[in-house]
Order: C-alpha cells, then structure tokens, then sequence
C-alpha cells in the first residue's frame, strides 16, 4: 500500500506523461480543471492509468468528484485500505 | 472568368526526405526510401512482403511527446507537413474566417484501430483510450491541421483511396473559386505501414515482392514490375487567391489551372483496361483550366508499378494527347517514394509545382527495361523543362474507380 506522498509522486508521472505538465507543478491543492487545464478526455486517460497504477477501481460517477489533486490522492490512498 | 487560385506554400514528410527541400533534391537526384522493415511484427505474422518506403524523419522529432500522443501517425504526418507548407507561404496574418483546409487520407487511422482491438481484446474496455475516435476516424488530420491553423471557413476530408491527395487539390480549387475560401490548406496523409494492411493487399497481390532488393522493387513502366511498394508520409500545399497572394506580395510557385474528378464506374478495383474514365478526368482537367494538350510538357504519372495499373493510364494519356504525347516528359515518382496511397497525390502535386517553378523534371529510378506496350517519354535523369508559359499535370486514380487531374500552369 502506498503512502499519499508516493501516490501523489505516482499520479504526478501519469499528468505529466499525458499533458507535458512538469510534475513538480502538480501539488495537492491544484484544481485538474482551473489550475492544471486538464480536460475531460485527458482526465479519463489520466483516471485509467492510476486505475492500473495503484490497482484500485475509479467509477466513473466518482471521477467528477475528483476536483483536485488532493481528491483523487485521498481517493486512491482511500480505496486501496 | 473564375478567380485564379495559386499555390504559395509547400510542405511534405515522406520516404525520400523529411521536408521539401531534401525530398526535392533526392527527386532530382534519384533515390530508393525503400528499406526493410525492422519490425518484429514482420517476422511474427510471416507477411509475404518485407519492407516498404517508410518515413525518413520521424514525426516524434519534430511534434512534441504529448502533442504526438494525441494524434494517429497519420494526423501527425498531416500537422508535420502543413506546418512546413504554412510556413513556407509566408503568410503572417489571414482572415481565419476564410481559411479552409482540405485534408485528404485514403485509409484513416489504421494503427490507432488496431491498437484499440488489441487493448480491448487484451486488456479489455476500461483501458481503451478516450482519445480512440477522434484519433482514427479519417478526418483527423483535416481537423488536427484546422486546430493548429485555426481555419474556420471548414475543414474538409476527400476519401477515394489513392485519388484522395489529388482530390483534396480538386476541392481546394472549388472552395476558392466559388468565394468560400481566400486559402486553403490541401494536402494527403497517410500511415498504413501496419502488419494488416500490407497482409491485405499482399494478399490481393497489389505488393511487390521483391523481398530480397526493396530499393528495386518500385520499377514502374519496367517489364520487371511486380506490384507496388507501400509509403507512407504527407504532402501539403498552399492555395490561394491570386489577388490575395499579389496583395501580401507572395511568393507564386504555381498557378493551379484546373481540376477534374471522375469515376470508371467499371470495377471496384481494376482499371478499366482502355482507360476511359481517366481520359474523361484528363480531358475535363485540360479544359477546366483552359490549357490546350499541346501546352503540356510535364506530366507526375500515377504509375505504381503493378502490372496491370501501368498501361490503362499510358492508354488514357495518348487518348488524351494524342502524338503530342511523346514530346511529354513524364516522370513516376513512386520509383523513389513508393505509394503513399491517400497522400500520393499531394506529394506529387509538391513536386509537380516544384518542377514547373524550377523547370527541372523530377527522376523515374529503376526502369531498365521499358515496356515496349507503354511507349512514354520517361525521365531517367532530371531533366530540364522548357522556359516560357508551360502546363504540367499530376494524375492519380484509386481503388473504386476514382479518377482524379491537376493542371498546374507556369506563373
């Protein structure tokens, strides 16, 4: 089981793979949407590789939920106890 | 009078050269992009012909990582080359408004719908990517290149197979001349390198299999020929309005004269052997851009190599020219390139405007033995074209039936 610091390490490298962001910018408070510009179909594809990264299930009536960071590190963090 | 439409900009990746001034330099030269392939997916599925004519820069070089990631090789080749041709035109500001792009691809997204059945097959629905249609449907790179361009007059997507490239020039010149547009984007893309594209037309045996000197195997018009080599890349022009042009005081390769579109109507896949579809289309191009047959002195042949392909366009030609066609230096650049299928026509149209800017006739490689059925005047080494108003063509015919001419005339 991860910590939430390696789960946010993990979810760093998925944003980073699939948007350019530099992973250093994407901290627990920022917004996916407002901060980082991250769009729907971007957000599912980052959804999906956590999913295989961390092993845990995001539904997706969960996903709108996730508006920050911080949301989808508690999520995972959460899902995997 | 209709308003005369001029090509200003010029871009293409393809087998022989990354950009166009390295692809134009090997046409002049004579060069083979034909290679093996080293994929272990050839070996893997025992595919009965080995290599193709494969991109000689990799998009990944140019796009960035994540710009790729969203794109089919196809769109990519697309951005990739208009970005050149975009560039090329000069062009620093447009009313995008009236900015159109008419992006062409015989296939689509083949590599990103294969992918996906794996993944699904595989992995199963959750981890088939949300990108999935937007990457393989056929209008992806016509949209891809109307989102980096920010064209809004419509982005447009002729699909007829091997006629695509030369039909996305076809509609080009419509959008302009009918006032839609003051420029469009034209071009042709296409990336089916893939195992099941080469199995399937392997297996309708379209492909040469000379596994064992692939530089060779593109002979068209040669007795030896044995089928086509598959390519894979981009080609894209620049038109414009002539007025538009000469108010930003542009550089004018070309004037595009004239078009045609026809169909055979005769066999999904074979040419019709006395070619009258092709004559139509020649016919109907010459007099759309008011050129007689006798201004013609340079014509970019379809020519594929396939035995059966070679001789119904010859057919057409002198139908269409009658004894003026042996002083028509005709030039088959799918010796150097291979066929790039749905952007054949597009990087043909590049080099047809290029040898009229230039006056030099691009090089036909391989021809050792000419057909003594198919008597053209075939350019072994680059020749030069005549100074004064000159006509040069391009042709290109596609699975279906489809038939598709440019005219390009001398500025």
């Amino acid at each position: 089981m991860a910590s939430n610091e390696e789960i946010l390490t993990g979810l760093a490298e998925i944003v980073n793979e699939e948007t350019g962001l530099a992973p250093e910018s994407v901290e627990m408070d920022k917004s996916f949407t407002d901060d980082l510009d991250i769009d729907s179909i971007s957000m599912m594809t980052i959804v999906v590789n956590a999913e295989e990264k961390f092993g845990v299930r995001i539904p997706d009536e969960e996903v709108k939920n996730l508006k920050t960071v911080g949301d989808a590190v508690n999520f995972i963090s959460g899902a995997q106890a | 009078m209709p308003r005369k439409v001029v090509i200003t900009g010029l871009g293409a990746t393809t087998p022989i050269g990354g950009d166009v001034p390295t692809m134009w330099a090997n046409s002049l030269k004579g060069v083979s992009g034909a290679r093996t392939i080293e994929a272990d997916w050839v070996e893997k599925f025992e595919l009965p012909v080995t290599f193709a004519a494969q991109i000689a820069t990799p998009a990944s070089e140019v796009l960035s990582r994540v710009e790729a990631k969203r794109m089919d090789p196809s769109t990519q080749f697309a951005v990739v080359a208009s970005r050149e041709a975009w560039r090329d035109s000069g062009i620093e500001e447009v009313d995008k408004d009236r900015l159109a792009v008419a992006f062409a691809t015989g296939i689509g997204g083949v590599w990103t719908l294969l992918d996906a059945w794996d993944t699904l097959r595989d992995k199963g629905p959750r981890r088939v990517l949300p990108m999935t249609v937007p990457m393989l449907m056929p209008n992806g790179p016509a949209a891809a290149v109307s989102l980096d361009l920010g064209a809004r007059a419509g982005a447009h997507t002729p699909v007829s197979a091997c006629a695509s490239g030369t039909e996305a020039l076809h509609q080009g010149l419509e959008l302009i001349r009918s006032g839609k547009a003051d420029v469009v984007v034209c071009g042709g893309a296409e990336a089916a390198i893939h195992p099941m594209p080469i199995a399937a037309f392997a297996s309708m045996q379209a492909l040469s299999r000379r596994n064992d000197a692939p530089e060779l195997a593109s002979r068209p018009y040669d007795t030896g020929r044995d089928g086509f080599v598959m390519g894979e890349g981009a080609g894209a022009l620049v038109l414009e309005a002539e007025e538009h042009a000469l108010a930003r005081g542009a550089r004018i390769y070309a004037e595009l004269g004239g078009t045609s579109v026809t169909a055979d109507a005769y066999h999904i896949t074979a040419p019709d052997p006395e070619g009258l579809g092709a004559t139509r289309a020649l016919k109907a191009a010459l007099f759309d851009a008011r050129a007689q047959a006798s201004d013609v002195v340079h014509v970019n042949a379809h020519a594929t190599s396939t035995p059966v392909g070679d001789k119904p366009e010859y057919t057409a030609l002198r139908a269409a020219f009658g004894a003026h066609l042996d002083s028509v230096a005709v030039s088959a650049t799918k010796s150097q390139t291979g066929h790039l299928l749905g952007a054949s026509g597009a990087v043909e149209a590049v080099m047809t405007v290029l040898a009229i800017h230039d006056r030099k006739a691009p090089v036909t490689i391989n021809l050792d033995n000419q057909d003594p059925d198919i008597p053209l005047d075939v350019v072994t080494e680059a020749r030069d074209l005549p100074s004064g108003d000159i006509v040069a063509l391009s042709n290109s015919f596609g699975f279906g039936g489809h038939n598709a001419v440019i005219v390009l005339r001398s500025i």
